[in-house]
């Protein structure tokens, strides 16, 4: 039953990694002249150097977050912020180089273009190098780039949202992806607009001791919707990365935002990222969060229910291997009336693995007619695994309708019993219930991101029996 | 039919004991069922029927302390549960598990492809959609989860969906007519009753003869305390019926009683 700490190394299918063919990095570690060195590179306007130098201000004087996961093992020192690849940005697979191209044909992105992705942004290293959208969608008036271009050609509409769901001083991790943001997605759906496919990105990080820290920002007008999806895998390597994003959703009145997310770090990355999405009048945002692999992961989606009628949803599963620890929830701050929320959070510990569900739910006085659900459930799958739940409930409106449950179950012999007893080996009987415990999270994602979180977690599976 | 093999093989449990969790429940049973047979195992509460059951499957919270269990010849002793079956062996639970997000239809094509029985897509289909018509069960348990939320009638009818789709050489069933109403009893039945005969042998477990006007056994065997005490023909499943046990077994002694408190435990602890 015991399993090696770096069985999942070993394992890890996405762990190949290429010759680095960067053509700029900063030095190591971090300094006013690295965060204007990053926005110099970039020809940023000026205000956005001051936002990054102010942000840096606020990095330095934040405190470590000490109420949540370990993070004593990050070397602030030892990380290059900025690192960008050969190849200036391109919109046809042909222009891609030759090395990216074959990191991106082992992730899929090619066919999965193929077949339904209304465009792909594709992040690697710290610059979106290829990056495509279907012509439709542009007629539209949608606009779905990396975030670097959304600074430079829709000055407007970026610097009028940038930053104002997710302040820079908000957190030590928001304020040091402020400093040294780069990448990441940009959309805007003018009002009226429902965007039918999915808009899908993957991030990657390739160097060595690279943080990474892109920036997503979307933008819902009155009436429309869009749904974009995300999926991360990082290589291999000896020494801790971090990953630090930051992730700010505005649904305008009537808007549907559904942003969706598989994160599949290597077991050396500190995953630490904020989101924050706010909904107006009558809007829906849902987070729908599968956090795999990374060493430590700290994230919890949080809804801001401004206007009255609007709805949250945070669907989130956790697999935890052994030596990570996923410490993920939910926020959903009630600050209107009629406003409702449902989290559900399903995590899995396995090995030394731990899970924690850190949930925040807060009503304002005048927020009446709220309703709020809560379940979370954790599976753990042997006896060295663990799984811990902090909810923390903050109501200051008599008129609020709270569900919570909460449950920790281990893989039952008799479950297991049962399966063999119709023939099936012990070691998928055990991956049938840890696909059927993570059902509800599954079939909320489309169709090949269902089967690459089933084949995921079939390889993090792998000896975990007997 | 005529150059058809019969699939069925012979069980011969010879001396078997067994304990859990370190209390005898099984003394020495002797019981053998012939190829293509259908043999009834009844006796009182905690006489350890349950016990056999789970114990010829595979559970690991059986210790075997002694005896012998073979099937066509294969010591069934030394297999996991998961190699039992696929030697052919099914037990029909009493108490079966639900397994929420696994779907009826996943966990049948699972299984088929475990025992080396996968068959095309279409005709997988076309299959369940019969042996489940048969049997009056709803279509839309396809797509639901096994057992989670099945009622006690429900349950059974999806056992016996298994049994047919699994088509076992074997099938134990573990008071299958406990809870059941007299139509879904009949329905039950009759799904055994199709399968058993030359390719399927049946052990049918149970605590009332009730079952057994369907089922029409071959050989009827008393367990009491741990032992098979008497065996005989269908007419000793009539004779319980009418007189009860007590003329066979005598008073139900006080150790009996104290068994039983143990089983129902052990029972209770499995379905958790």
């Amino acid at each position: 039953m015991t399993v090696q700490a770096h069985e999942l190394s070993k394992d890890y299918e996405y762990g190949f990694h290429d010759v680095d063919i960067s053509v700029f990095r900063t030095e190591k570690g971090l300094s006013p002249e690295v965060v204007a060195a990053i926005s110099d590179h970039k020809s940023e306007p000026e205000w956005m150097l001051k936002f990054r130098l102010k942000a840096y201000e606020h990095y330095l004087k934040r405190p470590m977050p000490t109420w949540g996961a370990d993070l004593s093992g990050i070397d602030f020192d030892n990380i290059y912020y900025y690192v960008k690849p050969a190849g200036e940005q391109s919109r046809s697979w042909d222009d891609v180089p030759a090395s990216i191209k074959n990191t991106f044909d082992r992730l899929g992105i090619p066919e999965a273009e193929r077949k339904f992705l209304a465009g792909v942004s594709a992040q690697y290293d710290s610059e979106v190098v290829y990056h495509n959208i279907r012509e439709d969608l542009e007629k539209l008036g949608v606009i779905f780039c990396d975030c670097d271009t959304g600074l430079r050609d829709h000055p407007e509409i970026f610097r009028k949202y940038f930053g104002t769901v997710i302040p820079p001083n908000d957190n030590k991790f928001a304020a040091l992806n402020s400093a040294v943001w780069s990448g990441g997605s940009f959309v805007y759906v003018p009002a009226g607009v429902k965007v039918e496919v999915p808009l899908q990105a993957y991030f990657r990080i390739n160097s060595d001791n690279m943080g990474q820290f892109e920036r997503t920002l979307i933008i819902a007008e009155e009436g429309s919707s869009v749904h974009y999806i995300e999926g991360c895998t990082a290589p291999n390597y000896s020494s801790d990365s971090l990953h630090s994003a930051v992730v700010e959703l505005i649904a305008h009145k009537g808007a549907k935002i559904r942003y969706t997310t598989i994160q599949n770090w290597s077991d050396n990355v500190y995953n630490l990222v904020t989101k924050r999405a706010i909904a107006h009048e009558n809007a829906t945002v849902e987070w729908v969060d599968g956090n795999l692999g990374s060493k430590v992961t700290m994230k919890y989606p949080a809804i801001y229910l401004m206007g009255e009628g609007a709805h949250g949803e945070v669907l989130s599963a956790a697999f935890a291997g052994p030596g990570q620890h996923q410490d993920a929830g939910a926020k959903c701050i009630h600050v209107a009336a009629h406003t409702t929320s449902n989290i559900v959070s399903r995590s899995i510990s396995k090995g030394t693995g731990r899970t924690s569900y850190r949930g925040h739910i807060k009503v304002y006085p005048k927020a009446h007619d709220v309703r709020i659900n809560v379940r979370c459930d954790a599976l753990l799958l042997d006896e060295e695994s663990q799984s811990d739940t902090y909810p923390y409930m903050d109501v200051n409106s008599p008129d609020v309708t709270i569900g919570h449950e909460a449950s920790v179950s281990k893989v039952g012999e008799d479950q297991i019993f049962y399966l063999t007893s119709r023939g099936i080996d012990e070691n998928e009987a055990t991956a049938l219930i840890v696909n059927g415990f993570f059902e509800p999270f599954v079939k909320e994602l489309p169709m090949e991101y269902a089967v690459e979180l089933n084949r995921l977690l079939a390889l993090s599976m792998e000896g975990s029996v007997g | 039919m005529t150059d058809h093999q019969a699939l069925a093989a012979d069980l011969v449990v010879d001396g078997l004991s067994v304990a859990v969790d370190g209390k005898e429940i099984l003394r020495g049973v002797d019981l053998t069922v012939p190829a293509g047979e259908v043999h009834a195992l009844m006796g009182p509460n905690g006489s350890g029927k349950s016990t056999l059951a789970y114990t010829l499957s595979g559970h690991p919270k059986y210790a075997v302390t002694g005896g012998t269990a073979t099937f066509g010849g294969d010591d069934l002793l030394a297999l996991p549960a998961d190699a039992r079956a696929r030697l052919g062996l099914f037990l029909c639970f009493q108490y079966p598990t639900a397994i929420p997000g696994v779907t009826t239809v996943n966990f049948m094509r699972a299984a088929l492809r475990a025992q080396g029985k996968e068959m095309p897509a279409r005709e997988f289909i076309r299959r369940l959609n019969e042996e489940m018509a048969a049997l009056r069960i709803d279509e839309s348990f396809r797509a639901r989860y096994i057992n989670d939320g099945f009622s006690g009638g429900e349950k059974k009818r999806a056992e016996i969906l298994q049994m047919a789709m699994l088509r076992p050489r074997l099938s134990i069933l573990d008071e299958t007519d406990s809870g059941l109403d007299v139509d879904a009893l009949r329905t039950v039945a009759n799904g055994v009753t199709r399968l058993a005969g030359p390719d399927m042998s049946v052990l049918v477990i149970t605590h009332y003869p009730r079952i057994l006007e369907y089922l029409k056994p071959d050989r009827v065997h008393i367990l009491n305390q741990g032992r098979v005490i008497l065996s005989g023909g269908p007419e000793l499943a009539t004779q319980i019926e009418r007189e009860g046990y007590e003329p066979i077994i005598g008073p139900v002694a006080a150790e009996a009683g104290a068994s039983r408190t143990s089983l129902t435990g052990v029972v209770a602890e499995a379905q958790a």
